[in-house]
């Protein structure tokens, strides 16, 4: 057991970079999932905002992935790729009732995202361990990402209060 | 997980180990820290009211305590299972503890919406295996 947050070793770095790739995975794939799950006559009336919302959700989770890959590939490993994710997100998915529940789990997805990189990015900042991959672009690209997951969460959440 | 939790979870495994209050000295050696480390964060519990501490004895989880070390193992279990299956990492075992700090109890459940998890889960949990008795592995690793 290890006490206390801190990213200590390159294998433990990459094995938390892949993690990211299969939330974004997770993310893309839900967003495509969910709009497919809807029945023809709500997903007619689905608002277009919350399409595009789902749309871009999917387009930024597919950038995300690359950026970590990115990482990951200077560490000299490799991710699981998005068609077994998306698999394992098909065996097990429970379509949400409506445009809300929809919405509210991809306010999960983006909350889990921020916090997910909010975390690395102090377990990284906490510990002086050298990488093999720089250690400012590495934080670079975990914050720009965070922040994207950021603003994400405020998109949803305007809709959300929108459609209340 | 926060290190109230995972000690919590400790004190959860080494009651289910000895059959009886947790003693310090299991505690120390599950979440390798010194006795002192444990003793002062066990009077930090006591007084949330989470564990009931006996001198002598040791240390058991109050029923406050017992559902967030139930909830805490779940998530380690979530964890171990991530590992094992999707990422499919031979030392699955070891890199859990080493990563379960770092990993938060809501991105653990994102997690488990894409593996199959036990209904009885955490009770299948092998304390003194450190790992779910029901685990399948898979046949090698893909993800190193």
């Amino acid at each position: 057991m290890s006490l206390g947050q801190r990213v200590s070793s390159d294998h433990q770095l990459t094995r938390l970079l892949q993690i990211g790739v299969v939330l974004e995975e997770l993310v893309e794939s839900r967003a495509a999932h969910h709009i497919e799950s809807l029945p023809p006559d709500e997903r007619a009336t689905v608002d277009e905002e919350v399409e595009e919302l789902l749309a871009e959700a999917a387009t930024e989770s597919a950038d995300h992935r690359e950026r970590l890959e990115a990482l990951i590939d200077d560490l000299e490993a490799e991710t699981v790729g998005y068609e077994e994710i998306n698999a394992l997100v098909d065996a097990q998915y429970g379509p949400p009732e409506d445009t809300d529940g929809v919405l509210y789990d991809q306010l999960a997805n983006e909350e889990t995202a921020y916090k997910f990189y909010d975390d690395l990015i102090e377990a990284i900042e906490a510990s002086d361990s050298e990488f093999a991959v720089d250690r400012e672009r590495l934080l670079e690209t975990l914050s720009g990402i965070r922040e994207e997951e950021k603003e994400g969460v405020e998109e949803v959440t305007a809709i959300m209060e929108q459609r209340a | 997980m926060n290190t109230a939790d995972q000690y919590l979870k400790a004190i959860y495994l080494a009651q289910r180990i000895e059959d009886g209050p947790a003693s310090t000295g299991t505690l120390a050696d599950l979440l390798e820290v010194s006795p002192a480390s444990v003793n002062e964060m066990i009077g930090k519990l006591e007084d949330r009211e989470l564990v009931d501490h006996e001198k002598y004895k040791g240390a058991s989880l109050t029923n406050e305590g017992l559902e967030r070390a139930h909830d805490a193992l779940q998530t380690y279990c979530i964890i171990e299972r991530f590992l094992a299956n999707v990422l499919e990492v031979e030392e699955f075992k070891d890199e859990a503890r080493a990563l379960e700090s770092v990993i938060d109890d809501t991105v653990a459940e994102r997690l488990d919406t894409i593996i199959d998890r036990p209904d009885q889960c955490p009770d299948c949990f092998d304390a003194e295996e450190d790992c779910c008795e029901l685990l399948e592995l898979e046949a090698s690793g893909h993800a190193d």
